[in-house]
């Protein structure tokens, strides 16, 4: 049997919302501890205010203290955060090792199938080795995908959907 | 080479809608309009959140708050979640949410002018047993007006949300009721090419699933990728 269609998470999915979700520390995990903030925005640079993103993170492992997991939704202004703990490298295909990044996937009314992209971190010197974001051909888009620090621990990402500055986002 | 590397299937042509759906208009400003780049699957697609009941309670009864009944005709939806090869998908977390029976949303910013009921919140959660099989107590849920086109209504849906075993299975999709004259002219419905694959978003009316002098039942059993048979580092020619 083929693999189910997908439908938009419409407006109304912050019935599903449990906002302790945005905090993947809750349940003890230390480490250094982040704070992951950004914007989404449409095509005519207007917020989306009703998105869900979520982030998943393969480092550090996920256990009972961490989830890996984290689900946010954005605001009036369409702004999302999370709070986290700051990611390593992980292994790529071949012999390869990714940079320190998160997986991230906005669902939202009007998105009939979830986007997908990642957060990686600006300056970090492993992004010059990524197999994923050496995949992408314009090096000026892979700053679409680079979170930069605005103070201690703070981390920004601008997400746009549409236009210009359109995120990098990849089928999976 | 363990099983859990091998990547997961790419989706059937036509049974995924396409991102840009100009007749469901809030597509229009939202959909990437430059084509995905298409990633290898790593560690990262690869594997997925667990969800355990203990950080996560279930509710399975959405149909009553404490001891006071939620207005509506009361529904059990059962089924089974499935990878493609029909490999059960067990423990995994599924939400819902959905209209009340009056078709209004306990949400601020649905502004229906229809009823809302104290006793339905219209959420809930579940976990898959060993089998793959999950079940919830509801009410069927109302059809709502929306701003779309002129005289837009949603046919009735129940709200679904699955993650699988990896981050590359998560799904949310809607679960529609059989006979609904909405169906045909819905754009989310519609906003997928293959008719088949729609279609299977319908429920089926089972009295079996009911439960007498209590509830009308549905199933719905829905599918999550399957994996490809080889292991993903072999797909890499750089590996060797
Ligand atoms: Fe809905």
């Amino acid at each position: 049997m083929q693999t189910t269609t997908s439908q938009t998470i419409g407006p109304y999915w912050h019935l599903i919302e449990d906002r302790s979700w945005s905090d993947l520390t809750r349940f003890g995990a230390t480490g250094e501890v982040i704070t992951i903030e950004g914007t989404i925005s449409d095509g005519a640079g207007a917020p989306a205010a009703d998105a869900c993103v979520e982030i998943w993170q393969t480092s550090p492992t996920a256990c009972d203290e961490f989830p890996g997991f984290g689900r946010a939704a954005t605001n009036e202004a369409g702004v999302f955060s999370f709070k986290t703990i700051m990611p390593g490298p992980v292994r790529g295909p071949g012999n390869t090792l990714q940079a320190p990044h998160l997986a991230v996937t906005i669902l939202a009314r009007g998105l009939m199938f979830h986007l997908a992209t990642r957060l990686y971190f600006d300056k970090e010197p492993a992004n010059e080795n990524d197999p994923v974001l050496s995949l992408i051909e314009d090096k000026a888009r892979r700053n679409t995908l680079m979170a930069r620090q605005t103070k201690a621990g703070v981390w920004h990402l601008d997400i746009h959907l549409q236009g210009d500055a359109e995120t990098v986002f990849f089928e999976i | 080479m363990n099983e859990i590397r091998a990547p997961f299937r790419a989706y059937a042509p036509g049974t995924q809608p396409d991102n840009d759906s100009p007749q469901y208009r809030s597509t229009g400003l939202r959909h990437p309009t430059r084509p995905l780049l298409k990633i290898p699957q790593t560690i990262t697609e690869l594997t997925g959140p667990q969800f355990s009941p203990a950080h996560f309670p279930p509710t399975d009864n959405i149909a009553v708050n404490g001891t006071h009944e939620a207005v509506g005709e009361r529904i059990i939806v059962e089924g089974f979640i499935r990878d493609e090869d029909g490999r059960p998908v067990a423990n995994t977390m599924v939400e819902i949410w959905q209209a009340n029976a009056a078709g209004r949303y306990n949400h601020p910013r649905d502004t229906h002018d229809a009823p809302l009921d104290p006793d339905f919140r219209g959420s809930g959660r579940v976990f898959t047993d060993s089998d793959g099989a999950y079940r919830f107590i509801t009410i069927k849920p109302g059809s709502y007006p929306w701003s779309n086109h002129a005289n837009a209504w949603r046919p009735n849906h129940i709200h679904f949300s699955l993650f699988g075993a990896g981050y590359a299975t998560r799904l949310i999709t809607q679960m529609y009721f059989p006979g609904d004259p909405l169906l045909e002219l819905d754009p989310i419905f519609l906003a997928t090419a293959d008719a088949q694959a729609r279609n299977r978003l319908i429920a089926k009316f089972d009295l079996d699933v009911g439960k007498q002098d209590y509830a009308l039942g549905y199933r719905f059993d829905m599918y999550l990728r399957g994996r490809n048979a080889t292991p993903m580092e072999d797909n890499h020619a750089d590996h060797h």
